[in-house]
């Protein structure tokens, strides 16, 4: 069947909205819009920060203001104005809350709405659900129950006044304030996120994840979350994300922190869905996030799994630093791109422990008018002898319309170890389409099954419950603009 | 009658194959479509099957009281025609499971009916494997991905009996099948027979025929029927090759 052929039925496929467009009203604490260091001091007496935090913040500031703004990137976009951002905003209605019942009932909805409950149903399913909306954290469920097990699940705002020991030692040890321009402005201006810390030993009972909102206007969101398992610590941790349909462009930078000491584990799973603009390419999260983990002890792990949905922009690198023994680190990647986004996603995995293994494997998708890069560093260092990597990149395209790229860079400084990196890349036949049409499947629901069935072995490596819903999130992303 | 062809013209960028065909097909009834390479015989069970690429330039096909030539492909699936390929396409990482329940649900859903739960699901499923002798195995694997031939074709049979068309196409199902292989396809074929339905078996060979008993059956030369007849027609063109029509065609 000829080209031609294959794009007027992909053309045709279906007019898709984007569902978690919608806006509450809810009133808002707002920092004046734009950012000097009155804007930080702002922030940090809003949430009566200690000295020390924003001491780390000021820095970090002064460090962004004599950083320019990257541009390696297979990515365009016109120049963002960072005075033209609220950095600061948060629900009003922000108490000390003990029950669920003293939950603005404004926001339940919102959450419930975004299919996120923070009831007793998600202790049943074994999630414990940190709830951010804007800049601050509104909801952390089953605290109780993880504190029996000596683990620390809670806002980033909360850790610094309860735990400010374990935050000044480990915030900024893997990403520092001066690691680039976004972990910069991230550092200055973050707002909140979630802290997990998991004592020596301890395997959580329960799956932990924190649900993300932008809701108000104009506001950039700046979260950071940093998660510590001591030594033979497990955790499984899902972050989630949505923004409400706006026609202009939204910044997100967040920073992801995460510390494995020895024999500890932890996988971190993200579905990312912010608003990915309109058919036009109008509007949509600008998302630019600096997520690392470090894999400080001997025979540890980490361990990214990402469906990467939303955002018109998405510059996001989860890398893994292979400092133990034995360490290990995985990447497993399914970015999807429709319409007029643009993603520049991939991993980095860097080797200094000996015996280090580390496996990327990344599903691209490209539908529309988008593009869709896989940008990934293999570094193997001197001392990282009888290391192993594997990579698969594989690139699916919808249309002639769309871009995917690959930069894979491999530096690799010792004679023992294997890297191996394999690639392809491919269409859905119109042979696949017509077969499912012919079992009675239509074209809109047989590129679903398709692109599901590609990427099967990264969506295996999600938690159960976020399994279906990337699966969902999957063929939802690729209504409308499959041309 | 199930269904009626009448004066049909296919093209396929620009170039005509069916020139003017015609054939009935009533409940009940097995037609075997014969003839030689390049005549025609797949190109129509495309046109029927709504194919995209494959333009009617003229005439109709009239299936269960309605013209569908305009309908979409998987809506003529719908209405209950069934294509068994000549050629099944692999689906890399999805499970046949997964496929079929998906086809079922979506014939269902067509059909004004809730998607079929899942333990009835898998117990049709299990029936089903028998009739075409299907290891277990297969249905949790990728859609005809890693079959080998035999198995590919015994597939599109399991396909065909959960989904019961009331209009079956078999196009080539015999091609590279041994001799195992062609006797549970026909047996899968024959157990699924009734007056409710109807098949049109696309074949080169006569052997097909002789599990698969036919009613009629039609030789198809130049893109038309030259010739239509009992089954012993198929034992004819066995015997005398098809020299013979192509000088009759040219009368």
């Amino acid at each position: 069947m000829s080209d031609q052929t294959n794009n007027n039925i992909l053309d045709e496929v279906t007019k898709g909205e984007y569902k978690f467009g919608f806006y509450t009203d809810i009133e808002n604490d707002l920092a004046p819009r734009g950012l000097t260091e009155d804007t930080i001091r702002f922030i940090s007496a809003k949430k009566e920060e200690p000295e020390w935090m924003l001491d780390f913040r000021l820095k970090a500031f002064r460090h962004w203001q004599s950083l320019e703004e990257p541009e390696w990137a297979h990515l365009h976009h016109p120049p963002i104005d960072f005075q033209d951002i609220i950095y600061f905003a948060a629900p009003k209605k922000k108490p000390q809350l003990n029950s669920l019942d003293e939950v603005d009932p404004e926001l339940l909805e919102t959450f419930d709405k975004l299919g996120i409950s923070l009831d007793e149903q998600k202790r049943l399913a074994g999630v414990a659900v940190d709830a951010v909306i804007d800049s601050v954290s509104v909801k952390t469920t089953f605290q109780d129950t993880l504190a029996k097990h000596g683990i620390i699940f809670c806002s980033f705002s909360e850790a610094v006044k309860n735990h400010p020991e374990l935050v000044k030692k480990y915030m900024g040890t893997v990403v520092p304030y001066t690691d680039n321009y976004y972990a910069a402005l991230n550092s200055a201006v973050f707002s909140d996120g979630s802290f997990c810390f998991i004592p020596k030993g301890v395997r959580s009972p329960l799956e932990l994840s924190t649900y993300f909102r932008i809701n108000a206007a104009n506001t950039g969101q700046f979260e950071r979350t940093l998660i510590v398992a001591e030594e033979g610590g497990y955790v499984s941790y899902m972050e989630g994300c949505t923004a409400p349909m706006r026609d202009e462009n939204q910044l997100h930078a967040a920073i992801v922190e995460i510390i494995a000491m020895d024999d500890a584990e932890v996988k971190y799973s993200t579905v990312q869905n912010w608003y990915p603009g309109d058919k036009e390419g109008k509007g949509g999260v600008y998302n630019f996030v600096t997520k690392r983990g470090l894999c400080k002890g001997h025979r540890s792990k980490i361990s990214w799994t990402q469906v990467e949905t939303g955002s018109s922009i998405t510059w996001k690198y989860p890398s893994c630093v292979l400092m133990g023994d034995n360490s290990i680190g995985e990447f497993y990647s399914v970015a999807v791109t429709n319409n007029f986004q643009q993603a520049d996603t991939g991993t980095k995995m860097i080797h200094l422990g000996k015996n280090t293994r580390s496996t990327i494997i990344s599903k691209g998708i490209s539908a529309g008018k988008s593009n869709n890069s896989y940008r990934g560093l293999v570094k193997i260092m001197p001392g990282a002898i009888n290391s192993r990597n594997f990579s698969q990149c594989d690139s699916l395209l919808l249309g002639d319309k769309c871009g995917a790229h690959t930069f894979p860079y491999i530096d690799t400084r010792n004679q023992s170890s294997i890297v191996e990196h394999e690639a392809t890349t491919s269409k859905i036949s119109e042979d696949q389409l017509f077969y499912c049409n012919q079992r009675g499947i239509d074209t809109e629901k047989a590129i679903g099954l398709i692109v599901n069935g590609y990427a099967k072995e990264v969506l295996n490596k999600l938690p159960m419950e976020f399994a279906v819903e990337a699966q969902k999130l999957l063929s939802i992303t690729l209504e409308g603009s499959v041309g | 009658m199930l269904l009626n062809i009448k004066n049909l013209t296919v093209a396929i960028e620009g170039k005509e194959i069916i020139k003017g065909l015609n054939l009935q097909v009533n409940k009940g009834e097995v037609h075997a479509i014969m003839g030689p390479n390049g005549t025609g015989k797949s190109t129509l069970a495309a046109a029927i099957t709504g194919r995209e690429g494959y333009e009617v330039t003229e005439g109709e096909i009239w299936y269960k009281d309605q013209n569908i030539v305009e309908l979409e492909p998987d809506e003529r699936a719908n209405l209950g025609i069934f294509l068994s390929f000549q050629y099944p396409v692999e689906i890399p990482g999805v499970s046949m499971t997964n496929f079929m329940r998906t086809a079922i649900n979506a014939q269902r859903e067509y059909n004004g009916l809730p998607p079929m739960p899942a333990g009835e699901f898998l117990k049709l499923m299990e029936e089903k494997k028998k009739l075409v002798d299907i290891h277990s195995k297969l249905t949790n694997r990728s859609v005809n991905e890693g079959f080998s031939g035999g198995e590919k074709k015994k597939n599109e049979i399991f396909q065909m009996a959960l989904l019961q068309p009331t209009l079956a196409i078999l196009d080539e199902t015999d091609s590279g099948l041994d001799i195992d292989a062609l006797r549970t396809v026909a047996k899968g074929v024959n157990e699924l027979r009734s007056n409710e339905n109807a098949f049109v078996v696309i074949t080169h060979y006569q052997r097909l025929l002789e599990y698969i008993v036919p009613d009629f059956v039609h030789v198809m030369y130049d893109g038309k029927i030259v010739k239509s007849g009992s089954k012993n027609l198929a034992l004819e063109l066995e015997d005398k090759g098809y020299e013979w029509l192509k000088e009759q065609s040219l009368v």
